[in-house]
């Protein structure tokens, strides 16, 4: 009986072989031949060619704003989420993936109507006097745009991990003397380390690759390392030399996981 | 007291982010004309958009294959979820790592990947290479909705009734299956919604001449998003927030 349920597990992990494994090793392939099929290091050895490493290092400088704005604007939220009843804030969960059903695109255009010149906030700010500023095609224009469209990944694990956290614990640290400080960095915090290793993935990653949100606001000043790589498969159509930066990307970004996971010790990072 | 205002006042602000674009969007739909000024009050853009065939064709897609890909993960998801719960160590753990690379890969290095796995195998783009791709980012969702409720089933029960005279398969649909009912419901829904709203994948899976709404926006953007799309997302969203509220004030009444 037991090894037959085993079986149930075959037909996915052959889904995964062909799906996952083997277009993976389709990238290494390409990263590592040139057009004649041969072997060699160049694709690979050309993110650190400047335009390339420039675009890595800006797409990591905004990726990594923007996981760190999700995080500080995120916890505060999900704690309160917590304080409240499991009825009201599983709505307000909820109104966060709700924007979900509007075209991720369309949302993030919307954005050019708010921030472009002569758009709202820019009429706003000039019938009430204050200085306009153009935000399209700057960094704040494309952190914005990230935040905004990865901010409910960072909410739901860290409201998940935070409602999992008994209460009797923190009563029971209350009781012994600790006050809200400690209370908050040594029980609340270590607690919910797994929803931030989630939380911080799942911002991170999407934010480091993305090619859209710069697309969209970036008013084609700024290239981030997913434009780059968008643009060899696109327009210049050198798989070769996009597999090999794909390739560096995903090594950075397995890495930097692994890192982050050697911190949550019970593996329940993934938890979504 | 000043807490709970300090509180109320710190959620409205972040719904307030996060609706403003959405809130734009559905009042230009609205807009006379094209553009960011506002020109009065016209239904035209809706009009426009139950003519437009490829607008109505990139909607059907977009739905088909979202619940196509949905209910597909959801049953492979599910039955791996079964198999994967009487694995145990390493082998279990390699299963999870494997069906965790779709998470942390990137949608950029899954979608490229998969076009070169299509291209050198020959597989034609079209409607198989989209409903591929979307099966397998979305599996991995359903497994890890489903899966904590499976290690949540007790396996006496499952035991118990085997050992009453019912047959494995019954035993499970009977005992297993109900507990697991809303990890799979929250699996389908994820699955469905983020597949629905996927762009960078079906971009780089789709073949020439089939649109989502996402990969038709894109092409759309370069010359400007024509309202109607607006007018398309208001209908969307305004029916999945009725739904939404509806559901709600059911579970609200169920409650009391």
């Amino acid at each position: 009986m037991a090894k037959n349920r085993k079986l149930l597990a075959a037909p996915y992990l052959i889904w995964m072989i062909a799906f996952t494994v083997i277009p993976l090793l389709m990238i290494v392939y390409y990263g590592m031949t040139n057009r004649d099929g041969a072997f060699t290091w160049d694709n690979v050895m050309a993110m650190a060619r400047p335009e390339h490493l420039g675009a890595l290092l800006l797409s990591l400088k905004l990726s990594i704003s923007c996981t760190v704005v999700c995080l500080l604007l995120s916890y505060p939220l999900a704690m309160i989420l917590r304080g409240r009843g499991i009825n009201q804030s599983s709505f307000i969960v909820f109104l966060f993936i709700l924007p979900m059903w509007m075209n991720f695109l369309l949302r993030t255009y919307a954005w050019l109507n708010l921030l472009d010149d002569g758009g709202i906030l820019y009429t706003i700010c000039e019938n009430l006097g204050i200085p306009t500023i153009s935000l399209i095609g700057t960094n704040t224009a494309i952190i914005l745009g990230m935040v905004y469209n990865f901010l409910p990944f960072m909410v739901l694990p860290l409201y998940n991990a935070l409602m999992k956290i008994d209460q009797n614990v923190i009563n029971a640290a209350k009781d012994l003397g600790a006050n809200q400080v400690q209370v908050f960095f040594r029980i609340i915090l270590p607690l919910s380390f797994p929803g931030i290793v989630s939380g911080v993935t799942m911002v991170f990653v999407p934010s480091l690759t993305t090619f859209v949100v710069s697309d969209l606001l970036g008013a084609r000043k700024i290239m981030l390392i997913g434009n780059i790589i968008e643009q060899e498969f696109s327009t210049a159509d050198n798989w070769y030399l996009g597999s090999g930066l794909s390739l560096v990307l995903m090594i950075f970004i397995l890495v930097s996981m692994a890192v982050l996971n050697h911190y949550d010790k019970n593996g329940e990072g993934t938890s979504f | 007291m000043i807490k709970k205002i300090c509180s109320q006042i710190y959620i409205t602000l972040i719904f307030i982010f996060l609706y403003a674009p959405i809130v734009t969007l559905i009042i230009f739909s609205f807009n006379q004309g094209k553009g960011g000024q506002w020109r009065g009050f016209s239904l035209e853009w809706y009009r426009e958009l139950f003519a437009s065939e490829m607008i109505m064709d990139a909607l059907w897609n977009t739905l088909i294959i979202a619940v196509v890909s949905a209910i597909i993960a959801t049953i492979i998801g599910t039955i791996s979820c079964i198999g994967l719960n009487s694995l145990r160590g390493k082998a279990k753990s390699i299963y999870l790592s494997l069906n965790n690379i779709p998470m942390l890969n990137s949608e950029l290095v899954t979608g490229l990947s998969l076009m070169l796995v299509f291209i050198a195998f020959g597989i034609g783009f079209g409607y198989p290479t989209i409903l591929i791709a979307h099966i397998t980012f979305c599996i991995p969702y359903v497994i890890l909705s489903v899966m904590p409720r499976m290690k949540q089933t007790d396996r006496s029960t499952y035991e118990a009734a085997v050992d009453l005279g019912a047959t494995p398969i019954y035993a499970f649909f009977k005992v297993v299956f109900p507990e697991l009912v809303p990890g799979i419901l929250s699996g389908f829904l994820l699955s469905f919604t983020m597949s629905l709203d996927d762009f960078i994948i079906t971009y780089f899976t789709r073949g020439p001449g089939i649109n989502t709404l996402s990969t038709l926006i894109y092409s759309e953007v370069r010359k400007g998003i024509k309202p109607s799309m607006n007018a398309l997302s208001t209908i969307m969203f305004v029916s999945v927030l009725i739904l939404l509220v509806v559901s709600n004030r059911k579970k609200k009444d169920g409650m009391e």
